[in-house]
């Protein structure tokens, strides 16, 4: 075999849906042998959030984005049919129904992939999230950081 | 066929067989054979893109009651 391929992905969107899309192909990447980082930035950071609600200081709209947003994968809505929050409940029965992983399955099981998990540090301060709010084992970056592993990625995605 | 270890994926969905298939070929020595049972209709096109890409080699693959089973050599 020859030298370690790379994959990068940027999840941008809040979205379930497409965060499960980019779990998948993250998933599959890690068992392609590439070495994998998805870089979450803006809405995609709802993505890293704990379920938990925590005790951080804040000034007034960043705590409002913070109750706006959803904290973690399972809150997410959909992008399309997302029918005020009863189209995830019917896309998650579905999932079930035909044996496929969970968004939050999928995100453990990247993680037990040593998929790199990063937060852009820039977006985390526009939407006021702390480092206490986002899962523990991800990393904190930039676009600079982005762009050395994307740089010799075989492949890149925009999600 | 000398079959050194066999993996059943049947009922997963993707990504799962190829996960499965990946972690259980980390355990086997160059050479050795792995024996994957599957039931997703995309497993076919994903074995043998993923076998080739590593290296490996799809020896065989069956299809019997909507069971997809595929031989696979540790390159």
């Amino acid at each position: 075999m020859s030298e370690t391929k790379k994959t990068t992905i940027v999840l941008f969107s809040g979205d379930y849906d497409k965060a499960m899309a980019a779990y998948i192909i993250a998933n599959g990447a890690a068992a392609y042998d590439h070495e994998v980082t998805i870089f979450h930035t803006f809405w995609g950071l709802n993505a890293l959030r704990k379920a938990e609600s925590m005790e951080v200081k804040k000034g007034f709209m960043e705590k409002l984005f913070g109750k706006m947003m959803p904290r973690g994968v399972d809150k997410m809505g959909l992008s399309k049919m997302n029918f005020a929050g009863f189209g995830p409940k019917m896309i998650k029965k579905v999932m079930k129904k035909h044996n496929a992983m969970s968004l939050p399955n999928l995100m453990e099981m990247a993680q037990e992939q040593e998929v790199k998990l990063v937060a852009c540090t820039m977006t985390m301060d526009l939407l006021g999230l702390q480092k206490e709010e986002l899962l523990d084992d991800i990393e904190y970056a930039g676009v600079a950081a982005y762009l050395g592993d994307a740089e010799d990625g075989n492949v890149n995605l925009f999600i | 066929m000398d079959v050194t270890k066999v993996i059943d994926a049947k009922g997963l969905a993707c990504p799962m067989p190829i996960v499965r298939t990946k972690k259980a070929m980390n355990d086997l020595e160059s050479g050795q054979i792995l024996e994957v049972h599957a039931t997703d209709k995309g497993a076919k096109s994903d074995l043998s893109a993923w076998a080739k890409s590593g290296g490996h080699e799809l020896l065989k693959d069956t299809e019997e009651n909507d069971v997809l089973k595929f031989w696979i050599k540790k390159g």
